[in-house]
C-alpha cells in the first residue's frame, strides 16, 4: 500500500486505512468486551445472574455512533472514487477490445497491441468494448477496475505515475480461460513511448497481423495444441468431421468452409468441440482479410 | 393426568415407515426431512468445496480441466445457496420450533408445508440431473451472470429451472410463517411477547415472500433467451445485460437477509438461554430486524458498482449500504451487553453464539470495506468479496445453524449429545474457518480475482494457508456429525429442560409429542424471556 504508481492509488489506500482502521478498533474493541464479559461473569464467578432490561440511553448512543462512523467510511470512500469518474477532455484515447479470453488495445494512428503500453504522467482514456461477453478490466496496482459489457460502451481511465510493468487480470468471470485473460500495463518514458508508438510495421505476415489483431489466437494455437478451438497447424485440405445441425459430416478444408467458419461459427461446428463459444466475425472481418488469413493458413504446416 | 395420555407419545412413534414421514403433514416430521435433506446437500457442496481448494493449492492444472473447475464453483454455489442456506434455519428450526415458540401444535397450512418440502426435492433432482445429460452442469457461476449463461452450451437451463423451483419453495414456507405468526399465537401471547427467533422469522418470511418473484421471473427470462431467442439480456439480440444485473441483485441482496436474519435469531435465543438471564434490549432486536428487511430491498446496486452504473446511482447505492450496517451492529451491541452481569455457561451452541459473533463482526465490517466505493472498486469480484460472504454466510449463517443443532438437539431427539467431542468438533470448525476465509480476505486485497481456476505464482502461499485451513474446517465438520449421529443412538436422555431455557419447546417434552404440547403452556407476563 501507499506507492503512487497511479494518480488513484493514494485516495484508495487513503479510504482503505480509515476503513480498516475503524473497523480493527471495533471488532478488537467488541471481541474484548465479549470476552472479558465471558470470564468475568461465568457460572462459578456470578451464579446469580442479574435480569437487566434494557437501556434507552445506550439505545440511542449505540445507534448514533455507529451512525456517524459509517458516514465517516462512506465519505473517505466517495472521495477516493470521485476521480476516477472525473475522465478528463484530453488524454491518449485507447479502443480497448476484451474479447474471449484476451485484450487488444488500438492506438489512434490503427496501431494494435496486446499489452497496453503508455507514456508516464499523461492521462490515459480506455474506451472499454466487449466482442462477446462481460470482462472487467483490473490493474490491481492502480486500484482501478471497470467491467466491459458488450454493447455497452464504458470508459476508465488513469495516470500511470511510475515507469514499470503492471498486471491487467480479468475480474469478470467470462468462461474457460477467464483466469488466462492477463496482460500487462507498461509505463514508459515519454520518449520511449513515441518511438514504441510509431513504430507500425509489423514483421507478421498481413493474414497472421489480423488475427493477432482479433485474438483468434487466444483459442486457436499455431502449433498444434488444442487451447479451446482447434489448432490451425495442418488446417488448411485437413478432412475434417463436422456437425451441420446436430448431423454428422466429413469436409475438405477449404476456402468456402473457412469463411463459412469466421461468419457463421454456429453453422458447422467441429466434432468434439463447444458450440457458441466463437462469435460471428460477419461486421469485423472484411473479406479481404479473410483472403490473408488463408493465405497465411496454406502456410502452416503440421 | 387422564386427558395427558394421548399426548405423551413422542411424534415418532405416532406413524411408521417411509410414507408416514414423506406424506407426513406435522411440522416436526417435515422439519426432520428438511434437516436431512440440507445436511445431505450441505456436505455435497462441502465436498465441491474442498475438491476447488485442491485444485488450487498450486499454479496450473493439476486436478482437473478449467471448465469442470468451473462447473464444480457453479455447483457448489447453486447447491450452498438455494440447497442449503436459504431453505436451512427457517425451514429446519423455523418449523420445528416456530409453532411450539408461540404455543400452537402445527403451521397454519400444513399441507402447503409438505407441498414445499416435495418442491425443494424436486428443485434439488433438477439441479443434480444437470451431470447426467449434454454438456454438464452450468459453468456460470451461482449468479447466471448473462451473456455469457445465454452462450455457454453447458446445461443452464436446467439449473435455472431448479432454481425456480426452489423459489415456490421457499415462497411457501415464508407465507406459512407469516399467517401461523399472525393467527396462531397462544392467546395472551402479544407481539412482543414473542420470542426473537419467531421474530426473525417473521421478517424474513416477508422477504421471502415479496423478493423471491422477481427472481423467479427473471430465471424464466433466460430460459426464454437460450430456448426460443428472444433478446432480453444478450446485446448480440438486442437485450440489456445490466438489465439482467440488477434483477438479480433485485432478490438476491435481500436474499442474503433470508439467510442472515433466522441466524440472527437463533443468537437471540442462545445467548439469554446460556447466560441465565434475559435479552438486553428486546425490542431494539426485534425492530432491528425488521429494519434490515425493509431496508435490505434498497442496497442491491452495491453489487454493480464496476457495471458502469452511473456514478450518481453508485453514490446512493453506497450510502444506503452503510446504514444498513447500523441495525446489525445494534443487535451486536444488545448481544454483547446481554452478557453484562449474565450467569455464563461455555456451553458447545453457547460457544457458536460467541463465534457467530467474531466471525459476523468480520463479515458485516468487510461488507462496509466492501459498500465504500473507493475501494470496492479495487474489491470487487476478487477473492476477498468470497471471504467476505464466506464469514457472514458460512461463519454467521452456517454457525448459527450448527449452534442450534446442539441447542435443540436433546428436544428433537430425546438425547443429550457428548459435551466433550462437540467442543473439540468446534475448535477445528473455528481454527480451520478462520484460516480458509481470514486468508482469502487477503487474497483479495493484494489483487487475486475470484473464479480463478489458475493463479499467478506470488499468490501461492496463501492458496496454500487457505487450502490446509479447509482441511482442518472438513476434520471439525466431520468430529461434529459423528458425534451427533452417535449421540443421537446412544446419548443419555435428555430432560425436558437441559439449560434452564425459558421458552415454550422447554415445556415440551423431548421428545415432543404429535401436538406439541402435553399440558397447557405457561406464559410469563413478563416476556418472553423471564428467567427470574
Ligand atoms: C473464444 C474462442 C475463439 C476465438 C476467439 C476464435 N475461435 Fe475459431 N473456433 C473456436 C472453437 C471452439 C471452434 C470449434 C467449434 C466450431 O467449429 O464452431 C472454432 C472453429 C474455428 C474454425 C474451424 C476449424 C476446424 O478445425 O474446422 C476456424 C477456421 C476458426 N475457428 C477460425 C478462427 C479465426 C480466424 C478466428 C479469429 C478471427 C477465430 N477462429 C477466433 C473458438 C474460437
Ligand atoms: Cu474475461
Amino acid at each position: 500500500m501507499f506507492s503512487n504508481s497511479s494518480n488513484f492509488v493514494q485516495g484508495v489506500d487513503l479510504s482503505f486505512a480509515v476503513i480498516l482502521g475503524i473497523s480493527v478498533i471495533f471488532l478488537v474493541g467488541v471481541t474484548f468486551v465479549m470476552i472479558w464479559f465471558v470470564i468475568k461473569y461465568s457460572r462459578k464467578r456470578n451464579p446469580k445472574a442479574s435480569q437487566i432490561e434494557g437501556n434507552n440511553k445506550l439505545e440511542i448512543i449505540w445507534t448514533v455512533i455507529p451512525t456517524i462512523l459509517v458516514l465517516i467510511m462512506f465519505y473517505y470512500g466517495w472521495m477516493g472514487y470521485k476521480p476516477m469518474r472525473e475522465i478528463p477532455e484530453n488524454g491518449l484515447k485507447i479502443k480497448t477490445y476484451a474479447q474471449m479470453w484476451s485484450w487488444s488495445f488500438e492506438y489512434p494512428n490503427g496501431k494494435v497491441s496486446d499489452t497496453l503500453v503508455v507514456p508516464v504522467d499523461e492521462p490515459v482514456i480506455l474506451d472499454l468494448n466487449s466482442r462477446d461477453v462481460i470482462h472487467s478490466l483490473y490493474i490491481p496496482a492502480f486500484r482501478i477496475k471497470e467491467d466491459v459489457v458488450p454493447g455497452k460502451n464504458n470508459k476508465m481511465w488513469f495516470i500511470g505515475q511510475e515507469t514499470g510493468n503492471y498486471n491487467i487480470l480479468c475480474a469478470e468471470y467470462c468462461g474457460d480461460r477467464h483466469s488466462y485473460m492477463l496482460s500487462k500495463v507498461v509505463v514508459v518514458p515519454e520518449a520511449e513511448y513515441t518511438k514504441w508508438y510509431n513504430d507500425t510495421v509489423s514483421s507478421d505476415p498481413p493474414g497472421l497481423a489480423v488475427m493477432k489483431k482479433n485474438a483468434c489466437l487466444s483459442c486457436h494455437s499455431l502449433d498444434g495444441s488444442r487451447i479451446v478451438g482447434p489448432s490451425f497447424a495442418g488446417l488448411w485440405n485437413k478432412e475434417e468431421t463436422i456437425l451441420s445441425a446436430g448431423k454428422e459430416r466429413k469436409i475438405i478444408v477449404d476456402d468456402e468452409y473457412i469463411k463459412k467458419s469466421l461468419y457463421n461459427p454456429g453453422d458447422d461446428v467441429v466434432k468434439g468441440y463447444p458450440q457458441g463459444v466463437m462469435i460471428s466475425y460477419k461486421n469485423n472481418i472484411t473479406d479481404k482479410e479473410i483472403t490473408m488469413i488463408i493465405e497465411y493458413l496454406k502456410t502452416l504446416k503440421h | 393426568m387422564s386427558n395427558e395420555n394421548n399426548n405423551t407419545i413422542s411424534f415418532y412413534e405416532t406413524g411408521k415407515g417411509i410414507f408416514s414421514w414423506i406424506f407426513t403433514l406435522d411440522h416436526k416430521r417435515i422439519a426432520l426431512l428438511y434437516l436431512y435433506s440440507v445436511a445431505t446437500f450441505f456436505l455435497v457442496g462441502a465436498t465441491l468445496g474442498i475438491l476447488m481448494r485442491l485444485e488450487l493449492l498450486s499454479p496450473g492444472s493439476d486436478l482437473m480441466h478449467a471448465k469442470t473447475y468451473n462447473q464444480i464453483f457453479t455447483l457448489h454455489g447453486v447447491i450452498m445457496i438455494f440447497l442449503f442456506i436459504i431453505p436451512s434455519i427457517p425451514a429446519v428450526f423455523g418449523n420445528f420450533f416456530l409453532p411450539i415458540m408461540i404455543g400452537t401444535d402445527d403451521v397454519a397450512f400444513p399441507k402447503l408445508n409438505l407441498l414445499s418440502w416435495w418442491l425443494y426435492i424436486i428443485g434439488a433432482m433438477f439441479a443434480l440431473s444437470t451431470l447426467l445429460f449434454g454438456d454438464g452442469p452450468a459453468d456460470t457461476g451461482w449468479t447466471f451472470y448473462a451473456p455469457y449463461s445465454v452462450k455457454t452450451g453447458t446445461n443452464v437451463s436446467m439449473a435455472v429451472l431448479a432454481a425456480f423451483i426452489l423459489g415456490f419453495s421457499s415462497i411457501l414456507t415464508g407465507l406459512n410463517f407469516i399467517v401461523t405468526i399472525h393467527r396462531l399465537r397462544l392467546p395472551g401471547m402479544g407481539w412482543f411477547q414473542m420470542p426473537l427467533f419467531p421474530w426473525a422469522l417473521y421478517a424474513t418470511s416477508w422477504i421471502q415472500v415479496l423478493a423471491t418473484p422477481i427472481i423467479g421471473i427473471t430465471l424464466l427470462m433466460i430460459i426464454a433467451e437460450r430456448v426460443i431467442g428472444i433478446g432480453l439480456f444478450d446485446p448480440a439480440l438486442g437485450g440489456d445485460p445490466i438489465l439482467y444485473q440488477h434483477l438479480f441483485w433485485i432478490y438476491s441482496h435481500p436474499a442474503v437477509y433470508i439467510m442472515a436474519l433466522p441466524a440472527m435469531g437463533i443468537v437471540s435465543e442462545l445467548i439469554p438461554t446460556f447466560s441465565h438471564r434475559t435479552i438486553f434490549g428486546y425490542k431494539a432486536i426485534a425492530y432491528s430486524s425488521m429494519a434490515i428487511a425493509f431496508i435490505g430491498y434498497f442496497v442491491w446496486g452495491h453489487h454493480m458498482f464496476t457495471s458502469g452504473m452511473s456514478g450518481d446511482a453508485r453514490v446512493i447505492f453506497s450510502v444506503l449500504t452503510f446504514l444498513v450496517a447500523v441495525p446489525s451492529a445494534i443487535k451486536v451491541f444488545n448481544w454483547v451487553a446481554t452478557l453484562y452481569k449474565g450467569s455464563i455457561e461455555l456451553k458447545t451452541p453457547m460457544l457458536y453464539a460467541l463465534a457467530f459473533i467474531f466471525q459476523f463482526l468480520i463479515g458485516g465490517l468487510t461488507g462496509l470495506v466492501n459498500g465504500a466505493l473507493a475501494t470496492d472498486i479495487h474489491l470487487h469480484d476478487t477473492y476477498f468479496v468470497v471471504g467476505h460472504f464466506h464469514y457472514v454466510m458460512f461463519g454467521g449463517t452456517g454457525f448459527a445453524f450448527i449452534g442450534a443443532l446442539h441447542y435443540w438437539f436433546p428436544k428433537i431427539y430425546g438425547k443429550m449429545y457428548n459435551e466433550k467431542i462437540a467442543k473439540t468438533g468446534f475448535t477445528f470448525l473455528f481454527t480451520g474457518f478462520n484460516i480458509l476465509y481470514f486468508t482469502m480476505l487477503i487474497l483479495g486485497i493484494k489483487g487475486m480475482p475470484r473464479r480463478y481456476y489458475d493463479y499467478l505464482p506470488e499468490f501461492q502461499p496463501l492458496h496454500v494457508i487457505a487450502t490446509v485451513g479447509s482441511w482442518i474446517l472438513f476434520t471439525g465438520l466431520i468430529i461434529i456429525i459423528v458425534n451427533l449421529i452417535r449421540s443421537k443412538r446412544k446419548g443419555p436422555a435428555a430432560p425436558r429442560n437441559p439449560w434452564g431455557g425459558v421458552t415454550l419447546e422447554w415445556q415440551v417434552p423431548s421428545p415432543p409429542p404429535l401436538q406439541n404440547f402435553d399440558k397447557k403452556p405457561i406464559l410469563s407476563k413478563k416476556g418472553p424471556y423471564d428467567f427470574k
